[in-house]
């Protein structure tokens, strides 16, 4: 995309979310996810509190609103009166405050004299108390990132959220397994302002949480939140993007939506739209014989058709916001939120799914609507269609001023969409449950005297130290297979860059081959390396043993059906000298230079078996001694 | 100073802070700004409390190098919930609730992170708007206390309230109270209320009214709903019925017992049903045999406590000292919540026949809660009799307590105190024991298979 980024004035920071490895937050439970159904559930609801103003807080209203209950599935040996809200917190996981504290001191971030755990409110039904404990560890970090440095204002720790397994009109079921892992919660400032270099520091604090050794590792156990902006835009929260991969993407598209929006609203200005009001009109008439299956079976239902007209909208509902995204599925967002309804139909995509020109036609007549006006209709029970066209009448005219603030939700193919209004500041409040926790000197001395090694510094260590390349250090410094590298060349006498390249190509070779590489335990490549440190195995081996290791089979019996148990020297110098005899014809009229075809000959019989430079060596030896032989 | 003292308060006073203002700290390498907040009692007095912008608490010690500037003065956070103004409807019932501590409504000051109580009718109606759909309310504070400091004097003040409202013409009375001592203040009011036609109701919440999951609203809204709507002319305590957000319990004022420290559903009928259940402000009874509320009558206060009667557990290795320093210290009166059937060991006999010659009653409960006390199955029940030990029959040792307690109020001879424990007076007695009111945790159903249960 040819976006200029700096002229759109766009600004980026994230936040990561990253579990510890180690057991709940405010209780002893361990930090286990459950697949199989729970064996109870229990139903509750949430209240909105009310803010300082009167008013309860937008998001918390939106909740409200939706009105919805909700099941949490509690599993009894693995969760306890903590998560269920029904026992009070206890003191705080000493062990998840320490690795808070590490990570924040990695981060260059000053600790806090005394943490005061704060209750966020959150009524999304995901935290059953209705609020999530979370707690400032350390203010005003930084990393660097290509000489830059990058603020890192807050360091926090918190509880991680219930699970939402499924939703429906009026419940949500929450899987209270996840509730109250413990999470680390790391934020940038806004300071990005181009949709690549986010992913590299989030990619580099990514390799700080992982050289503690002490989070939790695989999908979902780190998550990115993402805050966009484009100057005549709107703030964006975006959560939940699960692979570093997405991050850039994510950003484009949403510069690509904010620019779109903005598109809408300068048309609709231009074609002089005004505030669309909430008339809604019953037009199940128009369907009663209709084609379409989803109308017909609301009617069937005892559902209506309820129809809303949005004036000068037409094209634009149509008009794609993000990659096959259109406006219409913005304003379909909205309508499942807060009307619970399947989705929404617009006349930008009609006629079609079953539905005809000529009910098109009516629909437009019994609705007033010109050829420049857009009309959406819902098919579902009276008080959903309702809830859900004044959602997108809600939505509609935030079209006409631009772009609504929002939490949105990441999707896998890096398009987002509609969570719920960005919540405003400040929905935060002591927890009184637990007393504020002093953070002492000593502590921070210790912690400070067993800091990990960082990335950079293991970089550099391994150049001077292993005199590995720059490019492999780097590979093998961020590579999950760190540890294994420096425990096999401390066990073996074996080249480190042997074993660093095995590790970081050879084994990704196969892997792209499609070999079964989870199959090569620790333990095979310490066998493989020490037959190479006794010299009981060529390096030019190494592939072909790996190959067939993957297929499940031992290191020995690899080397056994590779044939490539070692020959002697004895043997090898027979077979040179045999070879050279054969071949005497080349060597007369080849010379010296007859040694390179004489190698492939011989290699090509012991390849595997004998190290090539012993072979060229006693080869060589052997070509002078038969032109001695000749010359008298 | 909102809970600063020591070091902390001295500097803050020196420098003419308050809780409110915004200050800038400096220490070392770090300046934090922010508004200085109220320090937790929980707290030592060497840090100072300040929220940043984003809403986070933290504390900062105060050492010599700890540098405080006041940036602006605070705003004075404004009381009160914002009131939500209803017109008194003819046709919906009178509802009184009587507050006697703690906060059945409340709002959050998210700048200060204060909790702020709901008192009037309107502050609570804003907290709670369901309870404008159910009935007019007023709302009067009777006493301030937590609960584990109620005493047998706030009882009659709140009996006297109760009596007033309803004798004033309020279709119900709604008592809020804290859920540690809320049994003993039920069996009070179902002792000292005579001529109960309309329904009393207490009513509390065992997770804070401050957090969106509070049980508050609902117990509230139940309560509400028994005190306008039923026709049980009791004292009752509505409370959450199970974990979930589905249902209140109604149960009886002399039957009831909190049974668990913690959990929503902790209010259990014991030996018996309870008369009924709210679900959605819809009340359902379960049983026939309560007092019917009627339009009209008079509620007579009978509010006189004796003080000084002793609940006491037999444990082994009890001696008869316990007994006797009670006897020595003038106590009129001692509940034993014996062991099984209702039996202590002979080391007690001498003090408990001191006891019953000096006409100090000794009545006896079990300390098993669930079931009947019998003192004629063992010989030590049967010796424990003949020493004058009067039988409690199935009632809580709590109910047993205050219902000798009021007892002693009266004016009546030992005969007439043994025969009155041992008779119903208001439900807390069952002429049978049903079958069926035991409870089972719920996992035996699962470990065991739910046909053997
Ligand atoms: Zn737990």
């Amino acid at each position: 995309m040819g976006l200029d980024y700096k002229k759109l004035g766009l600004k980026i920071g994230f936040e990561i979310h990253q579990e510890l490895d180690t057991h709940k937050l405010f209780c002893n439970c361990p930090a286990t996810l459950r697949e199989e159904e729970p064996p109870i559930k229990i139903r509750r609801r949430l209240r909105p509190a009310q803010s300082e103003l009167g008013e309860v807080d937008r998001a918390a209203l939106a909740e409200a609103i939706k009105g919805k209950g909700f099941n949490y599935h509690v599993y009894p040996d693995t969760i306890c009166l903590v998560e269920t809200d029904e026992e009070p917190p206890h003191p705080i996981n000493e062990e998840a405050l320490n690795i808070a504290l590490e990570i924040a001191l990695l981060l260059n971030a000053k600790p806090v004299d005394e943490a005061h755990v704060m209750r966020k409110v959150v009524i999304d039904g995901s935290n059953t108390c209705g609020f999530q404990r979370t707690i400032l560890i350390a203010t005003d970090g930084y990393i660097e990132i290509d000489g830059k440095k990058v603020r890192i204002p807050t360091v926090c720790l918190e509880e991680d959220a219930a699970r939402k397994v499924r939703e429906d009109v009026s419940f949500v079921d929450y899987r209270l397994d996840r509730l109250g892992i413990p999470l680390v919660e790391i934020a940038t400032g806004p300071e990005f302002s181009d949709p690549h270099t986010p992913a590299k520091a989030a990619l580099y604090i990514g390799q700080i949480l992982r050289a503690t050794g002490k989070v939790k590792r695989g999908i979902g156990t780190i998550r990115q939140d993402i805050n966009i902006s484009v100057s005549g835009g709107a703030r964006q929260e975006i959560k939940g993007v699960q692979e570093l991969a997405l991050i850039s993407k994510v950003i484009e598209n949403e510069v690509q939506r904010q620019v779109a929006l903005l598109e809408i609203r300068d048309e609709l200005k231009r074609r002089g739209a005004t505030t669309v009001e909430k008339k809604f009109i019953d037009v199940t008439n128009v369907f009663s014989h209709t084609k379409s299956r989803v109308i017909q079976k609301a009617i069937e239902a005892g559902g209506v058709v309820l129809a809303v007209k949005l004036s000068k909208f037409a094209g634009l509902v149509g008009k794609e916001v993000q990659p096959s995204r259109r406006f219409g599925a913005e304003l379909a967002d909205h309508a499942k939120t807060y009307g619970g309804v399947g989705g929404i139909f617009h006349t930008d995509e009609l006629p079609a799914h079953g539905i005809s020109i000529e009910e098109l036609e009516r629909l437009r007549e019994v609705m007033g609507a010109s050829p420049i006006d857009a009309v959406i209709f819902v098919a579902d029970i009276k008080d959903k269609a309702e809830a859900a066209l004044s959602a997108v009448v809600d939505r509609a005219n935030q079209a006409l001023i631009g772009v609504p603030e929002e939490t949105r939700r990441a999707l896998p193919d890096g398009t987002t969409e509609f969570m719920r209004p960005l919540p405003g500041a400040g929905r935060m409040y002591p927890e009184t449950d637990i007393a504020p926790i002093p953070i002492t000197e000593d502590r921070i001395k210790t912690i400070k005297s067993s800091l990990p090694e960082l990335p950079e510094s293991k970089k550099k260590r391994f150049i001077d130290e292993y005199r590995l390349s720059e490019s492999l250090a780097e590979r093998i410094v961020l590579s999950e297979n760190v540890d294994l590298f420096e425990a096999l060349i401390r066990k073996y006498r074996v080249e480190p860059a042997l074993v660093a390249s095995t590790l970081e190509e050879t084994i990704v070779n196969l892997r792209r081959e499609g070999v079964q590489t989870v199959n090569i335990t620790p333990s095979a490549l310490e066998e493989v390396f020490e037959r190479i440190s006794k010299g009981a195995l060529a390096k030019e081996a190494i592939p072909d043993v790996l190959r067939l290791v993957a297929s499940g089979i031992s290191v020995s019996s690899a080397i056994k059906q590779l044939g490539l148990e070692r020959i002697s020297k004895a043997e090898l110098i027979a077979l040179i000298s045999e070879t050279v005899r054969s071949n005497l014809n080349l060597v007369k009229e080849r010379g010296e230079a007859a040694i390179k075809p004489l190698m492939g000959i011989i290699m090509s019989k012991v390849r595997g078996k004998v190290n090539g430079k012993l072979v060229y060596e006693l080869l060589e030896r052997e070509l002078r001694r038969a032109s001695k032989v000749q010359t008298p | 100073m909102f809970g600063y003292r020591g070091k902390a308060l001295r500097l803050l006073k020196s420098l003419e802070i308050e809780v409110g203002d915004r200050i800038r700290v400096e220490k070392g390498d770090r300046t934090y700004e922010g508004i200085l907040m109220p320090r937790s009692e929980l707290g030592d007095p060497n840090h100072v409390v300040i929220k940043l912008p984003n809403g986070y608490n933290l504390g900062v010690k105060i050492t010599k190098e700890t540098k405080i500037t006041k940036i602006e003065k605070g705003k004075l956070p404004k009381l009160g919930l914002p009131p939500l103004e209803v017109k008194r409807d003819p046709a919906k019932p009178d509802v009184t609730i009587l507050g006697t501590g703690g906060t059945v409504a409340c709002r959050i000051d998210y700048r200060t992170g204060a909790v702020y109580p709901a008192f009037t009718p309107q502050e609570i109606y804003s907290a709670v708007p369901e309870l404008a759909g159910l009935a007019n309310i007023e709302v009067m504070e009777v006493c301030n206390v937590l609960s584990e400091n109620m005493t047998s004097q706030l009882w009659a003040r709140i009996g006297r309230a109760v009596a007033k409202k309803l004798n004033a013409g309020a279709d119900g009375v709604v008592v809020a109270h804290g859920t540690d001592t809320m049994g003993y203040t039920a069996a009070a009011l179902s002792f000292m209320l005579k001529g109960l036609f309309r329904p009393v109701v207490l009513v509390g919440s065992q997770r804070s009214s401050d957090r969106p999951s509070s049980d508050a609203a609902l117990n509230l809204i139940s309560a509400v709903a028994v005190a306008g709507k039923s026709d049980i002319a009791e004292v009752c305590v509505v409370m959450h019925g199970s974990t979930d957000d589905d249902f209140c319990l109604i149960h009886r004022g002399t039957k009831v017992r909190k049974c668990h420290t913690s959990r929503r559903d902790t209010f259990q009928t014991i030996n018996d049903i309870p008369i009924g259940m709210v679900r959605n402000g819809e009340v359902t009874t379960f049983r026939q045999d309560y007092n019917r509320a009627r339009p009209e009558g008079k509620v007579e206060l009978d509010a006189k406590f004796e003080p000084k009667v002793a609940l006491v557990k037999v444990f082994p290795n009890i001696k008869g000292d316990i007994i006797d320093s009670l006897l020595d210290e003038g106590y009129k009166g001692i509940v034993l919540e014996g062991t099984g059937l209702g039996h202590a060991p002979r080391m007690l006999y001498k003090s408990i026949r001191r006891a019953v010659k000096l006409g100090v009653p000794v009545v006896m409960t079990s300390q098993c809660i669930w079931g009947r006390v019998d003192m004629k199955v063992y010989s030590t029940g049967r010796e424990l009799l003949s020493l004058g030990v009067i039988p409690g029959e199935d009632m809580l040792p709590e109910t047993a307590y205050v219902k000798l307690m009021w007892l002693l109020g009266h004016d009546l001879s030992q005969e007439e105190i043994s025969s009155l424990m041992r008779t119903n007076i208001s439900g807390e007695i069952s002429p049978t024991s049903r079958p069926d009111v035991f409870p089972t945790p719920p996992v035996l159903r699962t470990l065991v298979g739910e046909s053997r249960l």
